[in-house]
């Protein structure tokens, strides 16, 4: 069965119809990247994914549970949103981190709070606590930064900011992970570091959507291919599929620019 | 010369009495005018339109008319144009006035200086406390908050400087503050009259006193220096 399940998403803001009917569907622990030019929608779809934004018409599932419908207004209460968001984890192109907190806390801060409504959390504080900070550690010497853990944001790299990022949004241990093109506000010295610790994590089988402007990269890192435009998924298979033979003439003028850079 | 000498204790046990009221006016301002300030920046910020309007246009007239006129009516409207008088009289009554003028007035600088403070945090703090399940209330306290009070420090210093040295106002409904203490020896009190070294004097009083809060905001000021 399909994690994750996308049906006939459309959304608007004002006049303007951002996603016009797209649909995908994606298997546990698969990789998919979503290409297409600046305004075609994609960013738009990863939000609505998160609950960023209410799609107008369509249905989205993750595991065969139904989160969102645009014709049942009981699947999107608020209070259920909150929880229905923890199935997907998102990183930012600009990072967002807290600023106010180092490293290490901006990976527990959420983890904590949430441990706060779990029943028995009066009688283990302590070692909820210990655990969580444990699963900290280990994600941040995961993604390199085991000596700028007590670092603050504004202490740290662009890169380095967003390997926080990654480790903040797995702490919560997703079901899907989010990306929405996280080397866009990096030096291209930079990308480099991020990009090895997203394909380690599809080495390890995490579901990931990546939103993504660096082709080399997506052809080597996932399974599909989305190809977007204007609103529409117009073309979606392999990377060798997309890359090496496109069938719209679309997407070849799109991949022809790339190439020609 | 011998003469201001002799008459110095005199004069400033007047001047301390008369500060006093001065600081009693100073923090009942504070401890009104920041929290008031926060509701009124809800109000202003609300999305239903016709509280945010009402709520503006108010903030509009406090901050566009003189401290010193909404003072006098606070003061005489109930007694003089409605015939009741809720102050109560002497000293007491007039401080009660003052204060709520004075809260009143400060609480629409500091809701302004706050919407600006809630505006400059950048949204994708509060996208990113969402995407990782935090409720709202989360995000204000614990994402937010200190965010927004870093950058409404310096504004804020600066108001709560001025507001050191617009408490004289107070004098306008006869408050005894240090600037009226001052004042008596010209007029003639405990046997000095025609002096006007006292009123001068007082400057003196207000100097140290925003000398010191401006080392104290300078302080916390730095201590919000961790992070940008």
């Amino acid at each position: 069965m399909a994690i994750l399940e996308v049906e006939h998403i459309h959304k608007s803001f004002g006049r303007t119809e951002v996603l016009k009917d797209v649909s995908f569907s994606l298997e546990k622990g698969q990789v998919v990247s979503i290409i297409g030019s600046s305004g075609s929608g994609k960013t738009t779809l990863l939000r609505c994914l998160n609950f960023l934004e209410h799609p107008d018409k369509g249905v989205i599932r993750v595991n065969g549970e139904t989160l969102f419908d645009a014709g049942d207004l009981t699947t999107q209460l608020e209070t259920q949103i909150r929880k229905k968001r923890l199935h997907f984890g998102l990183v930012f192109q600009s990072f967002n981190l807290f600023p106010q907190y180092t490293a290490l806390q901006n990976v527990m801060l959420a983890k904590e709070l949430l441990a706060e409504e779990l029943p028995d959390y009066k009688a283990r504080k302590k070692e909820i606590h210990r655990e969580i900070k444990e699963q900290a550690v280990s994600l941040l010497t995961q993604m390199g930064l085991e000596n700028r853990m007590n670092n603050y944001p504004h202490q740290l790299s662009g890169g380095q900011c967003q390997r926080v990022a990654i480790a903040r949004a797995l702490a919560l241990d997703p079901d899907i992970l989010c990306f929405d093109e996280p080397t866009s506000a990096l030096d291209p010295e930079l990308t480099g570091e991020v990009l090895k610790v997203i394909k380690e994590l599809a080495d390890n089988n995490h579901t990931m959507i990546i939103v993504t402007h660096e082709m080399s990269f997506a052809k080597e890192v996932s399974d599909q291919v989305v190809f977007m435009d204007d609103g529409y998924i117009l073309e979606q298979g392999t990377p060798s599929q997309v890359f090496d033979s496109p069938k719209e003439e679309r997407t070849k003028q799109f991949l022809k620019n790339y190439h020609s850079k | 010369m011998e003469l201001m000498l002799e008459q110095f204790p005199i004069v400033v046990q007047s001047l301390n009495v008369g500060f006093l009221q001065t600081l009693k006016l100073f923090f009942a301002t504070l401890i009104g005018a920041v929290p008031l300030g926060l509701i009124i920046t809800f109000g202003s910020m609300s999305r239903f339109k016709p509280l945010s309007f009402i709520t503006k246009i108010i903030v509009w007239i406090v901050r566009g008319t003189p401290l010193m006129i909404q003072l006098l009516i606070f003061y005489y409207f109930p007694g003089l144009v409605l015939g009741k008088p809720i102050w109560g009289s002497g000293e007491t009554g007039r401080f009660f006035a003052a204060a709520v003028a004075f809260i009143f007035n400060y609480a629409c600088y500091f809701s302004e200086i706050y919407r600006g403070g809630i505006q400059s945090v950048p949204v994708g703090q509060e996208e990113a406390g969402l995407v990782l399940g935090m409720t709202k209330s989360q995000i204000f306290f614990k994402v937010k908050l200190l965010q927004m009070v870093k950058r409404i420090i310096p504004p804020m210093s600066n108001e709560i400087i001025t507001l050191v040295k617009d408490t004289s106002l107070a004098r306008i409904i006869a408050l005894q503050e240090i600037i009226w203490a001052g004042q008596a020896f010209l007029k003639g009190s405990q046997g000095i009259s025609g002096a006007i070294w006292p009123l001068f004097f007082t400057g003196v009083y207000y100097l140290i006193f925003s000398g010191i809060l401006t080392v104290l905001l300078g302080r916390l000021e730095k201590k919000l220096d961790y992070f940008r």
